[in-house]
């Protein structure tokens, strides 16, 4: 009984962490090569989720969905960085956190006036409804297995992208040094220019993904923009494989905190207080890990630029 | 210096007649109102101090707040009454957790340090979400104003009013003085030259983490004014939007200009008021005004007026 619970739950955190992943790879390499803090990346996240989860409800097609949420979202984000971001890059960390709080303020305030303030359905795919028994008595919702599945593949890919080709060459160039790799004839601008399209994508991919299983609402960018930045620091910037690791060790401290935390409280401490500090623990387990990491190593575990 | 003597000693003047005007034109709900401005434009000020004059980007001052109101609210729950008691021991409580917290986001830099700060207020967050003695994710109405003696009673809002402006008055007018002391100038030597400044001898995180502990003591004092003054706090006071805002504040206003964190609160929270009159979607004017002062404004809206004043004196000890 209790092996199968920690395998469910272990299940759940990996989920979680992989689609941190999808977000916090954007957000490392943006930040790596151009030095852009851009908050507005949860934004992008809620535009997917709300994108897939209209057209899915009126097509009826899951993949239509998703490809749609990803392909508008992109177009938002050229967009975006066509008006407002090229005006930012050389510009303080500062400028860019409150140009891009701004965006978040629009953001927020034109998805409230197209679906209105109160959270959208996004339907599970029928076909994926049901659970599947992984082993003997662990029933796991199929679902959640297609998001497992769909993060290791993208990561995956985006791993060869950027450790196997010529192109991803040139973007961890652009990342640990980018005067020298410019001087050595990289195009770092339109490098950069693709990097931010990808990320949007991939935030648009983690939003339409996660819309069936979290409540698509107003915010939620802001929600899941912090555990992105806490991956993108425990990882070091600039660094995708520190943010595959650190969103896989957020995602399992995450469920740690919030599923055996309690458990471990129950059983040592009077009902009461168990009660009061369970809660607490999930909440605190991903800061605690990242300032505990932050002490030991300033920039992170692999930071691009060490 | 004079003119500016005056203008500040009619400003002063105003805002003190205010809650014997306010009545008479029927704004008595803006008395209340405008101590809240008053109290947030001391810990803007506050953040300023730390985030314009000393070049810290911290992304958790609204975690202070909340340490200083909650502060009040376990005393007051403990049956403490005084103003004397309660309001030195959230300064002193937000100040010893400010160093605290100092102590390790200050060995980081850059963005680290914005994330160090945002990780511990955000953990602050949710120790007082469960506070569930306190109310938890409710928030906590407090049983009375505080007491004060003196024949001030501070249960009458002009009273409490006329307390607050005072408070932040005197307030602002040490941080003002602060920063033209030789601490001052030895913070702004950090944080234009911290190499150098080390290289002279400097104790550069020493004196960090003074500024830093002496801006959380400030901002947790503003958070007790704010839980007296609305007799309610909640943890949504010390979520990370809300640190976000007080920086927002800040970098409207002017990061490093004396007025710059006052000046920030009050156009950001008259903006919001009167936005929020007229539309339900008044986040949207005010991300399109961020973005403008982001673009266009760098240095604030205390900086737009002077263009002939320090800026250009800074450019040339610059070179």
């Amino acid at each position: 009984m209790t092996s199968i619970l920690i395998l469910e739950q272990l299940l759940n955190g990996l989920g979680y962490g992989l689609m941190l992943f999808l977000l916090a790879a954007g957000l490392t390499l943006v930040f790596g090569i151009m030095d852009v803090l851009n908050l507005a990346h949860g934004s992008l996240f809620m535009a997917g989720a709300y994108v897939a989860a209209e057209a899915h409800t009126r097509s009826g097609s899951f993949v239509a969905a998703i490809v749609l949420a990803v392909v508008v979202t992109v177009i938002v984000a050229a967009l975006l960085e066509m008006l407002l971001m090229r005006q930012l890059y050389k510009r303080d960390h500062l400028a860019q956190v409150l140009a891009t709080f701004g965006v978040i303020l629009v953001a927020d305030d034109l998805v409230k006036m197209i679906w209105g303030p109160s959270p959208v359905m996004a339907p599970t795919p029928a076909a994926l409804s049901g659970p599947i028994e992984l082993v003997p008595g662990l029933p796991y919702p199929a679902y959640r297995l297609v998001i497992l599945g769909a993060g290791v593949l993208v990561a995956l890919a985006l791993y060869l992208l950027v450790n196997h080709t010529r192109v991803g060459m040139r973007v961890r160039a652009g990342a640990s040094d980018r005067p020298m790799a410019e001087l050595m004839g990289v195009r770092v601008g339109r490098i950069f220019n693709g990097v931010f399209l990808l990320g949007a994508a991939l935030a648009a991919l983690a939003g339409a993904l996660m819309g069936p299983i979290v409540a698509v609402q107003v915010g939620m960018g802001e929600q899941i923009l912090i555990p992105a930045l806490v991956v993108l620091v425990i990882g070091g910037i600039g660094s995708v494989r520190g943010a595959f690791i650190a969103a896989l060790l957020v995602g399992l401290v995450d469920t740690i905190g919030r599923a055996f935390m309690p458990m471990l409280l129950r059983a040592t401490l009077p009902p009461a207080t168990a009660a009061d500090l369970g809660p607490l623990f999930a909440e605190v387990a991903m800061y605690a890990l990242m300032v505990a990491v932050l002490i030991f190593r300033p920039s992170g575990l692999f930071s691009a630029r060490a | 210096m004079k003119p500016r003597f005056l203008l500040l000693a009619a400003l002063l003047v105003a805002l003190a007649a205010f809650p014997l005007v306010a009545p008479m034109l029927g704004m008595e709900f803006y008395i209340g109102f405008v101590r809240r401005v008053l109290v947030v434009a001391l810990a803007a000020a506050s953040l300023n101090f730390i985030l314009g004059f000393g070049g810290m980007v911290a992304l958790g001052h609204a975690g202070f707040i909340g340490v200083g109101a909650y502060t009040v609210v376990a005393l007051s729950d403990a049956g403490v009454a005084s103003a004397w008691l309660l309001w030195p021991a959230a300064a002193l409580v937000a100040g010893l957790a400010a160093a605290l917290i100092g102590t390790v986001a200050l060995r980081t830099r850059g963005v680290y340090f914005i994330m160090t700060t945002l990780a511990f207020a955000q953990m602050l967050y949710f120790v007082a979400v469960s506070l569930r003695n306190y109310g938890g994710d409710d928030g906590y109405t407090l049983p009375a104003r505080p007491t004060l003696g003196l024949g001030i009673d501070l249960g009458n809002e002009t009273h409490f009013y006329w307390l607050v402006l005072a408070l932040v008055a005197l307030l602002l007018a040490w941080m003002q003085r602060a920063t033209r002391s030789r601490f001052g100038h030895a913070l702004m030597g950090i944080r234009d030259n911290e190499v150098r400044m080390r290289a002279l001898g400097y104790p550069v995180f020493r004196i960090q983490l003074v500024a830093f502990a002496i801006a959380g003591a400030i901002a947790g004092l503003a958070g007790a004014l704010l839980a007296g003054g609305n007799g309610f706090i909640s943890p949504g006071a010390m979520h990370w939007t809300q640190s976000a805002t007080l920086v927002v504040m800040v970098v409207i206003g002017g990061l490093g200009r004396s007025w710059g964190g006052p000046v920030g609160a009050v156009v950001w929270l008259l903006l919001e008021e009167v936005l929020k009159q007229y539309t339900d979607h008044w986040h949207l004017p005010l991300g399109l005004l961020l973005i403008a002062v982001a673009l266009w404004a760098p240095k604030g809206l205390a900086a737009l007026g002077r263009r002939h004043g320090p800026s250009r004196k800074k450019k040339t000890e610059a070179a």
